[in-house]
């Protein structure tokens, strides 16, 4: 039989070398005369092992981490290598995930819609194909899916009133604009199963009544837009795509957008305005854009994971995926390590995980090998928590109680070099940089506000300035027509709140000049 | 493949071409964005001169036009350096020490960050997260991400 070899084609991955380390498996195949076939995946999100090779083997598939082309000939000479980490699946990191979404990541290539179905893909769609529009709503709804962009807003809700919005066109749009620092699931899962994030988006189509999807894509990521237009194309040669969708009476067809570097336009009204070709600003709420949305018809706008775990739904039913989670949390989260972290990642899991456990058992500590001190979820709106908050588990209502949120799921890790002060004027200085313009405390007092921490570094009125700080973050909270301007403060309290040394008169220097 | 040359680099100005962008992509639902990108990729910047051809060609004034070509980061107003290096200046790379690298890559480029060399050779820029916050620190140099950065490993890069 033919020997399998799979080297992931993800961004992160050939980040550092993994295409090299493909040519490279390549010729050594072609030398050795082998009857042996590399297959390009996406990630398993395993990333501190990347480039990691899999060979196939009856058992299952044997991994090798770190691999350098100087390395391949090794890995065949002697498949003990030192290099190997034995049965991928069987390593901690991932074997103890609970991987709905991410099922096939890192396992198939992406671009078979073959491989595709063997491992349970278009079974949702063929069952929605089966079912009322308002069954499907209805299992949405049920299942307690909560958006995944950020605000964890029920998806089903959303649905149903677009579902039940009059029109006659209606648009499904993808936020695939994945903006937050710390977060790459979005990237991951277009990278390594595209036709999941399409299934979802055609899903969403029949329920809604929707005939029409864009997917807008952040422009920061040309290898994703690359697969997902590829896979767009092969789902419409194959009928996924089009009039009579595996041979229903429903058509939908899909167009790519890319963004052009603005944040905000992560935001929904401003990616709206951005899809319509304007500048990025803000709409005013209501109207929702679940009523008057692209080009002002009736829009689901929902971000790559929310949609992503609809053909889960649909395919298990409701209770399967309900099953999972705590409280008003249900499902699993794909939680993204990343920073100053030895094994960063994605984790996919059931809602409930703590921060420790996702700091400490899957990421293994610092890279640095220093003591964390400071972990920021849920992006750059998103606060910082200190090492005593550690045991919070994940869970919207749970972070929102400790004046936190879990956002798009990305956990960066600080170590104890940290200047808290530093990040709370860069919390600032982004909400100054990406402002959409529309409101005067995020357009101007973001930049006083960094000023003001800038002066507080310096050890100016420290007490007059710090009390500035504090009464523009309420302005801010108070006075933005979004989240931008209104979650700034969230990093910026949670700095002062949780590591008030960092900003004391005499304050204490962080420990790399300390040495 | 990472030798690809930046794309686009100060490709001669050619109002048929843009023209000819336009349009191919007019009848787009929301055309302006694939029109300003496609123009970007041709000639490496959009260039003042397209802006009242694309205006023209969708019915715009060519402030609407102006307004969102200001408004994005993305749409150059004039070609970046022979090499560009755009490096993540976001928490997670700040976290593994994005900052100070940025710093010494200035000194060792001789050019400030957002700034193009004298010589046209090369473009330093800010972006905010690639998507590779688990390899931080992370850039793309021409067009390719690369992670577990240091400022050697740029070097080694915008000289070969
Ligand atoms: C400044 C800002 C940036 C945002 N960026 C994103 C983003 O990159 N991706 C995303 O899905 N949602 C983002 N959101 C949230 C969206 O506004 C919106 O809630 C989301 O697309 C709805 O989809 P969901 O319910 O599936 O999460 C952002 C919100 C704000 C205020
Ligand atoms: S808070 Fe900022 S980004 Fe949001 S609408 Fe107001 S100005 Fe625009
Ligand atoms: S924060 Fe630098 S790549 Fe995400």
């Amino acid at each position: 039989m033919t020997q399998l070899i799979f080297v992931p084609d993800d961004s992160a991955a050939l980040s550092v070398g993994a295409d090299d380390v493909a040519d490279a498996i390549l010729m050594e195949i072609r030398k050795r005369g082998l009857d042996t076939k590399l297959v390009r995946t996406g990630s398993r999100g395993l990333f501190w092992l990347e480039p990691l090779v899999e060979f196939g083997a009856p058992g299952g598939r044997i991994g090798y981490g770190g691999v350098t082309p100087e390395s391949v000939p090794a890995l065949f000479d002697d498949p003990g290598h030192r290099a190997s980490l034995g049965l991928v699946e069987e390593i901690p990191f991932l074997k103890s995930q609970q991987r709905l979404t991410f099922a096939r990541c890192g396992v198939t290539d992406p671009l078979s819609l073959e491989a595709y179905q063997s491992h349970g893909g278009l079974k949702g769609l063929r069952r929605a194909l089966q079912m009322k529009p308002a069954g499907i709503v209805e299992e949405i709804v049920q299942s307690g899916l909560r958006g995944r962009g950020g605000a964890g807003f029920p998806a089903g809700i959303k649905w149903r009133t677009v579902a039940e919005a009059q029109g006659a066109q209606k648009y499904v749009v993808c936020n695939a604009d994945e903006g937050d620092s710390g977060t790459f699931a979005d990237r991951m899962l277009m990278e390594g199963d595209p036709f999941l994030l399409i299934e979802g988006m055609i899903i969403a189509g029949v329920a809604v009544g929707a005939d029409k999807g864009f997917i807008y894509l952040r422009s920061e990521y040309p290898h994703a837009f690359a697969k997902l237009s590829r896979a767009v194309e092969i789902a419409r040669q194959e009928g996924v795509l089009g009039e009579k969708i595996l041979g229903s009476p429903h058509r939908f067809e899909l167009e790519l957008r890319l963004g052009a570097g603005a944040y905000i336009c992560g935001e929904e009204t401003s990616l709206l305005e951005s899809l319509e070709g304007r500048r990025g600003q803000v709409r005013p709420k209501p109207p929702l854009p679940a009523l008057s949305g692209l080009f002002g018809k009736p829009t689901v706008i929902n971000n790559v994971l929310t949609l992503a775990a609809a053909p889960t739904i649909l395919a298990e039913g409701a209770a399967f995926y309900k099953d999972f989670g705590m409280g008003r949390s249900r499902g699993t989260m794909p939680v993204q390590l990343a920073g100053n972290v030895r094994r960063g990642g994605l984790i996919e899991r059931a809602f409930g995980l703590s921060l420790r456990e996702i700091i400490e058992d899957y990421g293994g500590g610092t890279n640095s090998g220093r003591p964390v001190r400071a972990v920021q979820v849920g992006g750059p709106l998103g606060a910082y928590w200190p090492v005593s908050l550690l045991d919070t588990p994940f869970d919207y209502e749970t972070f929102a109680e400790k004046s936190g949120m879990i956002g798009h799921g990305g956990v960066v890790v600080f170590d104890d070099t940290v200047d808290m002060a530093e990040q709370a004027r860069f919390a600032l200085e982004f909400c100054a940089l990406e402002s959409c313009g529309k409101c005067t405390p995020c357009r101007i007092g973001s930049t006083r506000g960094a000023e003001t921490v800038d002066r507080i570094m310096q050890g100016e009125n420290v007490a007059d300035n710090t009390a500035l700080v504090r009464d523009l973050c309420e302005v801010l909270r108070d006075g933005s027509l979004c989240a931008l301007g209104g979650l700034t403060p969230m990093p910026v309290l949670s700095a002062l709140d949780h590591f008030p040394e960092d900003f004391a008169a005499g304050r204490r220097a962080p420990a790399h000049n300390r040495k | 493949m990472n030798k690809t040359p930046n794309p686009g680099f100060a490709a001669e100005f050619d109002p048929a071409r843009v023209r000819e962008i336009a349009l191919r992509l007019k009848d787009l639902e929301g055309p302006l964005l694939p029109i300003l990108h496609a123009v970007s990729d041709a000639f490496g910047y959009v260039d003042d001169r397209a802006l009242p051809i694309i205006a023209d060609m969708l019915n715009l004034t060519r402030a609407e036009v102006h307004g969102v070509v200001s408004f994005y980061h993305d749409f150059r107003r004039q070609a970046s350096g022979r090499r560009l290096v755009k490096i993540c200046r976001a928490e997670a790379c700040q976290s593994m020490g994005a900052m100070g690298l940025i710093a010494s890559l200035e000194k060792a480029l001789g050019v400030r960050l957002g700034e193009t060399s004298s010589d046209r050779e090369i473009t330093l820029e800010a972006v905010y997260c690639l998507g590779n916050c688990a390899l931080a620190p992370a850039a793309m140099i021409d067009g390719q991400l690369v992670g577990r950065l240091d400022a050697e490993k740029v070097m080694q890069r915008v000289r070969s």
